[in-house]
This record gives structure tokens, sequence and C-alpha cells, in this order.
């Protein structure tokens, strides 16, 4: 089961939880500046530790060969948080290395020879990082890490060197960004050495009120500590966000319940739904549900339809390559199944 | 210009692509650049590009009149390529433009002291590196207060440690 449909703590505010570290071998230039046979050393002895990792973590492990994998899939990978641009663009000589729960990925010759990252639905950085960390112990056994006494693990870009570690938690804020709050959030908090942006959505604009917050500098403290510090501020987040989110609805009371049962009046019914209304409407529906004003559905099966309905997903249903009408199009019908297939399993149980 | 794909409209969209001192240059309209993905990478503002301005601001000379001779022996990367992509070539950048590395570091990371996680593997020849300096300067002081016992104690523990420590290294110098 993937983190998209398993319940975890917070899971109203905070989608998920995920760490990744940096790490390079010994001896071996960065993907910046190695040749192929290079990439495929990196690759084999990543691949050596299969079986380790198999046998300690008790996960089914896929070991694949980016070349292999269909481009759409591989979209999805990066739609799903689970790989990145990057690792595509390098699709030459990058590989994958992801676990059959879709919690742990490495990636192979992205920016640097390896990243590995554990996602956990709900707030979680203290159990992601124990198993990522134990993971990066057993890759360990079998290949000598790029380390420096003073700067730590040493990556490709100075901005990760040290820990290479980024922690990130992906979080739901409507009614702190309804409440214009965002903004002096965003700034007090790049002041604590922390760093936000929208995940879903090009530069400024944070589609579906979707931040990912995550620790800026990687040199200095250690992970625990950096870890703590974003814990910390963004367990007062998730309560600004709570907070504001029952002003809100004491406020407005019948304005506030009208909307987010518009938006999903929307979303089951509408024909055409353009990627950033879909976001919109989506994120109404997510705040409905969250606060419990929306029964029959939980926060998985929204944060599930919310995947279905990126641009690589919908094509994955359709099966062909799609322009943006027909993608608008294919939007509206698959969000319009899914919500009925939802409500009649639910009757029918 | 007029466009070299379409050969119709008026070409604004210009690129130069240089690959192993090979260089391509087209020219192109804006429709038929937005076809040629895979030819444009359209710069985006990256934190290497951000790097690349904290570069200068650590030297008091500007970057120019840096000479070229600063080049990594492990992978070949200058000083100026360095700039330009903000990215490091290898793990010897690091010790070869450690001058240049260390006030970007401060800048970006506020530190420039790692205290986390240290590798079993990697970290063990650091250790035992670490125990070694000890124990030698126990050995200097040893023999300085004619405590010969010690100090002899003290050599062979060091010859033992240095002995595994090169037996560690040459193991994986057969591996490579």
């Amino acid at each position: 089961m993937s983190w998209i449909n398993e319940t975890g703590p917070g899971r109203d505010v905070v989608l998920a939880s995920r760490i990744r570290i940096a790490r390079n071998i010994a001896d071996i230039p960065f993907p910046s500046a190695m040749q192929a046979h290079h990439a495929a050393e990196v690759a084999e002895n990543v691949r050596k530790s299969l079986n380790h990792i198999r046998a300690e973590t008790g996960s089914s492990f896929a070991f694949m060969y980016i070349r292999d994998v269909p481009v759409v899939e591989r979209q999805i990978l990066v739609e799903k948080h689970l790989a990145s641009q990057d690792l595509m663009q390098n699709h030459e000589v990058s590989a994958l290395l992801l676990d059959s729960e879709e919690k742990i990925v490495v990636m192979i010759n992205e920016e640097d020879h390896i990243r590995a990252q554990c996602i956990l639905p709900g707030f979680q950085l203290n159990q992601a990082w124990e198993k990522l960390n134990h993971v990066d112990n057993i890759i360990e056994k079998n290949i000598e890490y790029a380390f420096h006494e003073q700067l730590g693990y040493l990556t490709c870009c100075p901005t990760n060197v040290g820990t290479g570690m980024r922690s990130s938690v992906m979080m739901h804020l409507p009614a702190l960004t309804a409440n214009k709050q965002m903004n002096a959030i965003l700034q007090t908090i790049s002041k604590v050495g922390l760093t936000a942006r929208g995940i879903y959505g090009e530069g400024s604009e944070a589609l579906g009120s979707i931040y990912q917050i995550s620790n800026q500098i990687t040199l200095g403290p250690s992970e625990e500590e950096l870890i703590n510090n974003l814990t910390i501020i963004c367990r007062q987040i998730v309560e600004k966000e709570r907070i504001a989110r029952k002003a809100l609805h004491k406020t407005s009371g019948m304005q506030f319940e009208d909307a987010l049962w518009r938006a999903y009046g929307i979303l089951q019914n509408a024909r055409v739904l353009e990627l950033k209304e879909f976001m919109a409407f989506i994120s109404q529906m997510r705040l409905g549900v969250g606060m419990g004003l929306i029964p029959d559905f939980s926060l998985e099966d929204v944060d599930t339809l919310m995947t279905a309905g990126q641009p690589a997903g919908i094509m994955k249903k359709v099966g062909r390559a799609l322009d943006d009408s027909e993608i608008d199009i294919a939007r509206a019908d698959i969000i319009r199944d899914a919500l009925d297939e939802i409500l009649k399993s639910k009757n029918n149980l | 210009m007029i466009c070299q794909e379409c050969k119709q409209r008026q070409a604004t969209v210009h690129f130069t692509k240089i690959i192993n001192n090979h260089k391509t240059e087209l020219h192109l309209c804006e429709e038929c650049a937005q076809q040629r993905e895979n030819f444009i990478q359209i710069p985006s503002f990256s934190i290497n590009d951000l790097l690349a301005g904290f570069m200068d601001l650590g030297h008091a000379q500007p970057a120019f009149e840096k000479p070229a001779s600063t080049k990594c022996a492990g992978c070949g990367m200058d000083y100026y390529q360095f700039k330009k992509i903000g990215r490091l070539g290898c793990q010897e950048c690091y010790k070869y433009f450690g001058s240049e590395l260390q006030p970007v570091l401060r800048r970006i990371q506020g530190s420039t002291q790692h205290t986390g996680k240290v590798p079993e593997r990697a970290g063990s020849g650091l250790l035992k590196k670490k125990q070694i300096a000890q124990w030698k300067a126990e050995l200097k002081r040893a023999v300085e207060m004619e405590a010969f016992e010690r100090a002899a104690e003290l050599r062979d523990k060091i010859k033992a440690l240095e002995q595994l420590e090169n037996q560690r290294r040459g193991k994986k110098n057969e591996l490579d």
C-alpha cells in the first residue's frame, strides 16, 4: 500500500513526510562529470545491495533502469513523488530501486550517485528517518561513500553537503492561504533555516494550497537536529491551519460549508476540468473531508483522486498521449467515475 | 532572419549548443522552437546560478582574475566551469576549490563543520586516524617525561593500527 492510500497521523493537514539523503561513492566522479562506464559501475554497486535490502527490511524491492521504463510510467513516478525530473532526464544511465509499498526509493545517477528517500503518510518524520537510515546503512556495507571529516557527505552541489539530508513535510494549507497568511509564514520560516514551495504547479503558484516545507541547510546541525527543527515548526503550522479552519467555519458558517459542497458537486458533475480548477476544487473538497463536513470520503480517497487527476496519471488510464483539451475532458470523466466508485463501495458495505 | 525549420516565419528564438567544442546554432520562430524541446533547455533560475554569485563574494579580487591553474586533478573541472554550473565534478573538487568553497558554505549553510552521521566504512578510517593522532601526542609526552615503558606500549599500538588501516586500503585498491 502506497503512502497515498494509507492513513497517517495529522493527515487532515499533512499529506506526507519525506526524507531524502544524497550519497556519492568514493573515487568515482559525480554524475556531473562521469562517463557511461562510471554510471554503470555505480548502478551495479547499488544493485549488489538489493538482496541485502530485501532481507533486512522484509520488503520486496524492484531494480529498474529508467531506459527500460515506458515514458508515461516515468512521468507517473514523478507525479507520485517517487522520482525526480532530473532522474528522467538522465534516463540513459539512471536507475531506480523501488519497494512495492512505494515508501522507499533509491534513485541512482541523479544529481548524485545515490539519492535515497523514504515517504510516509501523515506527519512521521522520525519514522521516515529511521527507515531511511537503515537502508543507508545496508547500502554502505557494499560501498565506500565519499565522506570528508569536516564537510561530511560530499555531494555534487555544495547546497547538499554535510548530512546530504533534505527532510520535508507536504502540507495542505487552504485556510491559511484563504486568510492570506502564507506570505508571513513563508518569510518567518526562512529565518529559521526552512524553505517552502508549492508542490503542484510551476513558479510561485501553489496549486491546491499544497506546500512542501523543508530544511534549507544541510551542514552543521545533525540529522536529528534538522528533523527536530522542522517538526517543531510544522507542528505549529498544523495548529495554525486547524485554528484558521475553525475560524473560517465559525465566521462564514453555511457559506463556508456551501463552498466546500459546491466544489464536491462540480467534481461529481463536471464534463471538462482544467488542472488549475481541478486542484482548486479538490483542495476545497479535501478541506471538507478533513473537517468531517463531507462524510462518505476519507482523506486517502481524496489524495488518491488528486494523483489520479495529474496529467501522466490521466494518460496512463486512457492509454495514449492526449492534447490539453482531451486531458481536461478525460480528467472530468476519471474523477466522476472515481467518485461514483467510492460511493458505491461505501453503500455496499 | 528566417526560421530554419519552417522557412516562413521570422526567427525570434536563437540557440547555441556547445558539446565537446562542437558548436551547433539554431534560429527558429517561436512555434517551431516549442516543438524542439530536446534541443532547447530553457535555463531555469536555480540554486546553482545563485551559488555562482556567492563564489565571487568570497574573494576580494574578482573571479576573472583568478589564475586559470586552479583545476581539479580528480576530474579536470576548472574554476570557470565550476562557477558556471555551480556543481562539483568529484570529491577531489572539494579539495581543489576549498578556498573558494569555504565562504560559499558559510553563506548558504551557515557552518562548515559536519556534526551528523558518520558512515561506518568511510568513517572507520577517520576514527582510526584520530586515534593514531591522539596516541602519537601521548607518545611524545611519554618520551619527554622519560616514561619509556608507556612509550613502547603506545608505539606498538600505533604500529598495529597503522598496519590494519594499510591492509584495509590495500584491499580496497585491489578491488578497484
